[in-house]
């Protein structure tokens, strides 16, 4: 256990903590949007999973990561998702077709080159915190610049309001000229780009695409959605908490602290956090008064 | 009305059609691959009989899917409910080896659905007691169910005779002793007891749902917990049980995964689906393309375990990955939901046209699209 109390090692699972982190949050905050107006997406791991492809395959013929997260994001939008039930049709199709993309274009796993790390000036010259906060990769700035980004577009634009009277009353908010199919299709591309985002952020992280490569991670940002009570920055906290755990159960492993035979145990500890932190906090939060609902006029 | 019984064979066909532009894509002939899938899955008797093998599992969680989804509480946990099933029976066999296969078979049946029910029982739980998203928990208890299995199979239950010093050993257990196996009904075939099993738990499904008052009480709570409740009916005490019966379902599929295998012992390769080959989630897709109803499922697993058998032939024929079969399954699940969203926003249209009556601006939305299924076939005794 003291080995683990060491400043390099301290520093380095922070840092790797908020990687793990990263795709959680992208995907999860661009979740909160779709819910703040009404719409569940249960697809986000299907999305992500094309997301990921997409931006494998570009980077790989391209050797261009930029070009590959674009590709990823737009793929994404395309497949733009409907609610409930359906999400699950969309996250099955997204695990079928990524995996068969991947065979019919690639074949042969080939790493790409992760996204360089990009040092902040002066920022991470502070010791240890600069270390673990400011010597990262772009989409990680990028995603934790979303949070208050995303909290100032739902209380302070018109476009929030919008989404937030949709979300708790369409039929009011249709009375009042606001277009809820209009703004529910916004918040959904514009989400499912976040969550494209996500799935590239991963791929990434890791340089290879694999068959499920999220391994469930879309469904987690979904509860990571309800962790965090539907405002940006408890859903940033839920995801960092996420990453913490993760990086912390790999780095007990890798010191030998958790024995190789609990290893596989040891790695549901996210699951069962998640699980209990949704019993904890179930009814503390009200969620969107309209979600899930689908919105038909005079129904 | 029309649209109404052509929705499924619709929303099939228009998946089938865009699985055939998928392997124009691969630049593959698409009446080839058809023709090999069709072939493979119901070409002769050996074919026929594996198709059945592969559809038992699907129809088992289909039917747990179907009871679940009545109560309106979306299981999604079949995969996480296969793997305890088959864990808790598992184990009890090999505790148990030399008890008579007339008493073990039973045995190990009813120990696995009771594994299944208990995982999709803390599930039911948090959502009747503490209205957490089932949908979410469920999906949790999958990933947990997984890492426990490849723990136990790597682990306390491994087969410790096994020698293969260069490869390492493999996450499995020692051979079930031969009472426990599920004894074959059609010579020459694999086609097992299993098949009788998912056939009567199916049949069972049905009455229960549309014969008892247990089932009247399922099918009033997925209508309206509100109305339900004002009924006098216990809500909570409803949804956890149709919970529980559900995960007893998918448990029961996961012994026949194993008791019905080829290999007679569980194995894994450590990854999700490794176990259950994904039958949790293509169950869920079985049960909606069979109207949520146990009888048709029958039909549905079929066509789908033939879908799954005949992806594999098609594979070796025109050498498109049987993933193609998972992506049509998607779309099958979303035509299927997305017709039956259209079909009450018509609905409503015609009815708002006839009142003559311009009825913006009312309340809320008709539920989730599932649910207007559910109240047709409500309605309408299948």
């Amino acid at each position: 256990m003291s080995a683990f109390f060491t400043y390099a090692i301290l520093t380095a699972t922070i840092a790797s903590a908020i990687q793990y982190a990263t795709p959680f949050l992208l995907a999860a905050l661009g979740e909160t949007l779709g819910q703040r107006s009404g719409v569940l997406n249960l697809g986000v791991d299907g999305i992500m999973l094309m997301g990921a492809f997409s931006c494998y395959y570009v980077a790989l013929e391209t050797g261009s990561d930029l070009l590959g997260i674009v590709v990823g994001i737009l793929m994404s939008v395309t497949l733009r998702a409907q609610q409930g039930i359906s999400g699950i049709g969309v996250y099955i199709f997204g695990l079928g077709m990524s995996d068969l993309l991947f065979v019919r274009f690639v074949g042969t796993p080939l790493p790409v080159n992760p996204l360089p790390t990009v040092d902040i000036p002066l920022l991470s010259k502070i010791p240890a915190l600069g270390r673990m906060f400011f010597q990262q990769n772009l989409l990680i700035y990028l995603a934790f610049v979303l949070v208050p980004a995303l909290a100032f577009v739902l209380y302070h634009t018109n476009f929030g309001t919008k989404v937030l009277a949709v979300g708790e009353n369409p039929a009011a908010a249709d009375s009042v000229g606001i277009n809820v199919t209009r703004t529910r299709y916004a918040t959904v591309i514009l989400g499912c780009s976040m969550a494209g985002l996500a799935g590239a952020t991963l791929l990434l992280l890791d340089g290879i695409f694999q068959e499920n490569l999220t391994q469930s991670a879309g469904f987690i940002a979904v509860a990571l959605v309800y962790f965090g009570a539907w405002r940006p920055a408890g859903v940033m906290s839920g995801s960092l908490l996420y990453g913490v755990v993760t990086a912390v159960v790999l780095q007990w492993k890798s010191l030998g602290i958790i024995p190789t035979s609990a290893a596989d145990l040891a790695a549901t500890a996210p699951a069962v956090i998640t699980i209990l932190a949704l019993v904890a906090l179930a009814g503390r939060f009200k969620q969107p008064a309209a979600l899930g609902k689908p919105y038909v006029r005079g129904a | 009305l029309l649209l109404t019984w052509l929705a499924l064979p619709l929303s099939a066909l228009a998946a089938l059609l865009i699985g055939a532009l998928l392997i124009l894509a691969f630049g593959a002939n698409p009446i080839t691959g058809y023709h090999a899938l069709l072939s493979g899955a119901f070409g002769g008797s050996y074919s026929l009989a594996s198709t059945a093998q592969k559809a038992v599992p699907l129809l088992l969680v289909a039917v747990g899917i179907c009871i679940a989804v009545r109560a309106s509480a979306w299981n999604i946990g079949g995969e996480g409910q296969i793997v305890t099933g088959a864990l808790a029976s598992t184990a009890t066999a090999l505790a148990l080896p030399n008890l008579p296969a007339f008493v073990l078979i039973p045995l190990v049946v009813v120990v696995a659905a009771a594994g299944g029910a208990f995982w999709a029982g803390i599930a039911g739980f948090f959502k009747a007691y503490f209205n957490v998203n089932e949908i979410l928990s469920t999906i949790m208890l999958n990933l947990v169910a997984v890492q426990v299995m490849n723990y136990l199979l790597s682990g306390p239950m491994i087969n410790k005779s096994q020698s293969f010093a260069i490869t390492g050993s493999i996450p499995q257990t020692r051979l079930l002793s031969t009472n426990s196996w599920l004894p074959t009904i059609v010579s020459g075939t694999q086609l097992n007891l299993g098949v009788v099993v998912a056939v009567a738990v199916a049949i069972a499904g049905y009455f229960l749902l549309w014969r008892t008052g247990f089932g009247f009480r399922i099918r009033a709570v997925g209508l309206s917990r509100d109305a339900a409740a004002y009924a006098g009916i216990p809500v909570k005490r409803t949804i956890m049980s149709a919970m529980v019966l559900s995960g007893a379902c998918c448990g029961i599929a996961g012994a026949v995964l194993v008791f019905g295998s080829i290999s007679h012992r569980m194995v894994t390769d450590g990854s999700l689906t490794g176990f259950t080959g994904n039958d949790g989630f293509n169950g869920i897709v079985v049960a909606l393309f069979g109207g949520l109803n146990p009888l048709w499922s029958i039909l549905s697993a079929y066509l789908f375990g033939g879908l799954l058998v005949g992806g594999t032939s098609m594979q070796g024929v025109i050498g498109v990955p049987t993933d193609l079969v998972t992506t049509i399954e998607g779309l099958v699940v979303i035509f299927v939901v997305s017709i039956d969203y259209l079909r009450v926003r018509f609905r409503i249209q015609e009815e708002a046209q006839r009142l003559g009556q311009d009825k913006e601006g009312a309340p809320g939305g008709p539920g989730r699209p599932g649910r207007s299924m559910l109240m047709k076939l409500a309605r309408a005794r299948p």
